[in-house]
Formats: C-alpha cells, sequence, structure tokens
C-alpha cells in the first residue's frame, strides 16, 4: 500500500525571527531594503566553534534550521537527507573565484573551495547528525526545494524511507548581489519603499535563508500537513496557470472551491506579476489569498519559507494578519495551495491538506 | 622580529577564521597543531599558503613543515631566514 507524506517536523532560519517563536508573531516588513539579510540565530548553541569556523553563512543556517526541524519532530536521526539550492554557497564561490583573479591562479586555499560546492550544506548535516543515509542536493532553479520534496515523497511513498530531512538553502553573496542588480533581477537601489504588492517597477526584493522538514510515514502528535502532491513546470504563460491547476486539483480529486487558502509568490517584479495577480482577481478571488515573500525575499528556494508558512498555518489555524493579500476568511485552514514561479520559469504547485 | 611574531598572529587569526582566540592569546610558544591552537591538516595548507603568498617562501619538502610551524616563534625564525619579499 502506498503510504502518505506528513510534515512532522519544520525549521526556519530566514529574514525574520522564526526562531524561538511560535509563528510570526515578531515578523517585520522591511520595505526600505531591495536585499534582506538573515536574522541569525546563536550559532554556537548549535555548531561547535572549531567546526563553525570554516562554515559558510548558508552552511550554517543549514545546520540550526535542520537541528529545528528534527528536534520539532522528535526524531534522532532520519533516513535520508535531501536539500535543494539555486546558488549554493555563492559566498565561499564568490571567495574562491576572486581569489583565482586576484592571485593569477596561484595561491589557492582549500577553505572557500570545500564551501563552494553546492552540496555541502546537505553534507555537513549529514556529518553533524551522523547520517549515513542518501545524501542528495537538487541545484534546479526556483524548483531546486519542490525536487527536493519531491523525491523524498516518492521515497516515502515507495516505502523506501520511513523519515527523511529536507530543505531548501540559499545565501545572497556581494558580488552576485550586485550582478543581479546590474542585471534587473533585483530592484535597483532608492526607489523605496519597496511595495510587492502592485509593484509598478520590475526587478524583485532579495533575500536569504534556510527552510527544513522532517518528512515521515505516519502521522503524529507534532504533524504539521500531509504533502498531498506536486507538480513543477518549466515554462508556462499568464494564460496557461490556471487550468494547470485545474487540472492538478483534479488529479487530487479536488476543485478549486475546496482549496481553504492559496500562498502566492508575489516578490514585488511587476513584470512578472500577472502570473499571481490573474489569479488573484479571478479563478481564487473567493479564496483566502496569502503571500510570503516581502518576509524572506525572492531566491531560488523561497518556496521553501512559503512551505514552512503554510504547514504552520494548518497546523496552528492561525492566519497572520501579515500574509493576507485579501479579506476573504475561511472556518478553516485545511487544504492549501503554494504556487510559485520565478520570472515566468519554473513554476511549481504544491498541495497540502491537515 | 616582534613586528613580524604580531603580524602572523593577526594573520592566523583572520585567515583561518579562528573566531575564539583574540591576538593576545596566542603565545609565541604555543603549539599551533595539536593541543595548542587545535589546528588541523587543511589550516597547514592556508599557512604553506601564507608563507609563499606574502614572504615569497616555497616550501619544497613537506616535512619542514612540521618543525616549521610548531608554533609562532618557529615560524617567524623561517621567514626571517628565508624570505625573499
Amino acid at each position: 500500500m502506498t503510504k502518505k507524506t506528513y510534515i512532522n517536523g519544520v525549521g526556519c532560519i530566514s529574514t525574520q525571527k522564526t526562531f524561538d517563536t511560535v509563528f510570526l508573531e515578531e515578523a517585520v516588513v522591511n520595505e526600505n531594503e531591495n536585499v534582506l539579510k538573515i536574522v541569525s540565530p546563536a550559532y554556537k548553541d548549535y555548531i561547535a566553534p572549531a567546526a563553525s569556523r570554516r562554515m559558510a553563512k548558508g552552511v550554517k543556517n543549514g545546520i540550526v534550521a535542520a537541528a529545528l526541524a528534527v528536534k520539532d519532530a522528535g526524531v534522532e536521526n532520519v533516513d535520508a537527507i535531501i536539500t535543494g539550492t539555486g546558488l549554493g554557497c555563492i559566498e565561499d564561490s564568490e571567495k574562491f573565484l576572486t581569489a583565482i583573479l586576484d592571485n593569477n591562479e596561484e595561491f589557492l586555499t582549500p577553505t572557500s573551495f570545500i564551501q563552494s560546492t553546492h552540496n555541502t550544506v546537505a553534507a555537513q548535516i549529514a556529518l553533524t547528525m551522523q547520517c549515513k543515509g542518501y545524501n542528495f542536493t537538487y541545484v534546479n532553479g526556483a524548483v531546486s526545494f519542490e525536487s527536493a520534496l519531491l523525491d523524498a515523497k516518492m521515497q516515502i511513498e515507495d516505502n523506501e524511507a520511513n523519515s527523511i530531512l529536507i530543505g531548501g538553502v540559499d545565501e545572497n553573496g556581494a558580488y552576485t548581489t550586485a550582478l543581479f542588480k546590474l542585471s534587473g533581477r533585483i530592484k535597483q537601489d532608492n526607489q523605496e519603499p519597496y511595495h510587492l504588492l502592485n509593484a509598478t517597477t520590475n526587478g524583485a526584493v532579495y533575500g536569504e535563508g534556510a527552510s527544513f522538514f522532517v518528512l515521515e510515514n505516519e502521522k503524529k502528535e507534532t504533524t504539521y500537513a500531509q504533502v498531498l502532491d506536486i507538480e513543477m513546470i518549466n515554462t508556462l504563460e499568464v494564460n496557461e496557470v490556471e487550468n494547470k491547476i485545474i487540472s492538478f486539483l483534479k488529479a487530487n480529486n479536488l476543485e478549486i472551491s475546496d482549496v481553504d487558502a492559496i500562498v502566492l509568490g508575489f516578490d514585488g517584479n511587476a513584470a512578472f506579476e500577472k502570473y499571481y495577480s490573474e489569479l488573484a482577481q479571478n479563478a481564487f478571488a473567493a479564496t483566502t489569498q496569502l503571500y510570503y515573500k516581502h518576509l524572506c525575499g525572492e531566491f531560488d528556494t523561497a518556496s521553501a519559507f512559503g512551505l514552512w508558512m503554510a504547514s504552520k498555518i494548518i497546523k496552528t489555524q492561525d492566519v497572520p494578519e501579515i500574509t493576507r493579500v485579501n479579506s476573504v476568511t475561511k472556518p478553516a485552514y485545511n487544504t492549501i495551495l503554494l504556487y510559485n514561479q520565478l520570472n515566468g520559469k519554473n513554476h511549481s504547485f504544491t498541495l497540502l491538506s491537515k | 622580529m616582534e613586528a613580524l611574531k604580531q603580524e602572523l598572529k593577526e594573520k592566523i587569526v583572520t585567515t583561518l577564521n579562528l573566531e575564539d582566540i583574540a591576538i593576545e592569546d596566542i603565545a609565541d610558544n604555543d603549539p599551533l597543531f595539536g593541543d595548542g591552537l587545535g589546528l588541523d591538516s587543511i589550516d597547514a595548507l592556508e599557512l604553506i599558503v601564507i608563507l609563499d603568498k606574502d614572504y615569497g617562501i616555497k616550501l619544497v619538502d613537506p616535512k619542514e613543515g612540521k618543525s616549521i610551524f610548531q608554533s609562532i616563534e618557529t615560524m617567524a625564525a623561517y621567514i626571517e631566514a628565508n624570505r625573499t619579499k
């Protein structure tokens, strides 16, 4: 019999204080920055100083978020670790590449090279937890995290694993951020306030973070939600999204009216806002609409923050005002659909239920 | 020589990201590896790069490293005697 996939533990390090908090009660919207920075936990509480001194920011955030998720789920170890990342440990990649240029391809030191690989986070978590199971990292742009989620769900359903730790991690790097500003991927400086809804300028407000989840094949007291389905599509036109969602829901014996809330990936980029606003104004006008990138910023694995938020809502039945796009409320939030895309590519639909 | 020792301590703390160690905590004769600063083999590679990049010294025989990198004192003495820049 096919097993079901439950989110039994969550951990999140983001540009909000999402540790040592219940949910988003301390969240603050920063409309004055076009690149949001991480709110750091006390890393020393989780990682020995001797180990952490070589770790990039993303690795540390990943280890702490993973530790929080594992503790939250009440498990000691997992059968597999799967992460998704768009740019990996980009800060150390930049350091290493800069050193190659500055030193005329000589004097290359090992530390930044070791940390510059994309699978460093999953590897360091495995070393910390002494997990010798399947360890994999997906680098698939804005569906990197969804790829990890789908892999884990398939392994759990096929009985290849009972518990899997998954996560999405990305960090800001100074040089990459400067390039993104030049290319228009990040909003231009000095255009604040940066509103994410009804945006009038192109480019997104960027961010960084690590969100981790313990997925298991049984429902427990700690369970947040069941992962019903995930679908990823590389390219879609605005007018194709609604029909894709209808087919996706139909495959799960659901209709739009069955969805209690839709979590949309509004990132302030006027050039691609129609992907979300068309749904918000038409097919999902009578549905509770939520967003989150004004809290965590845009990045390839920002959707993992969205999943963290949706999981919390299903478990607590609390919808923070700060996350609302419209004023529609529902008596209960038992079915939540997440839709995300980045610059018109890498569309993903994720369906959660109580 | 004292200035060189101070410079080496600063380089080691910065390059090796020794977050919990202040420069004044490092004595000239403290062992760099093992019980002293607790450096490891990756740090040894970083030290070799410092010798090459900043002082123009190429270590030809890796076995030499063991005596050169015993402490700040031994490192400074070796640099003083062999530096080309």
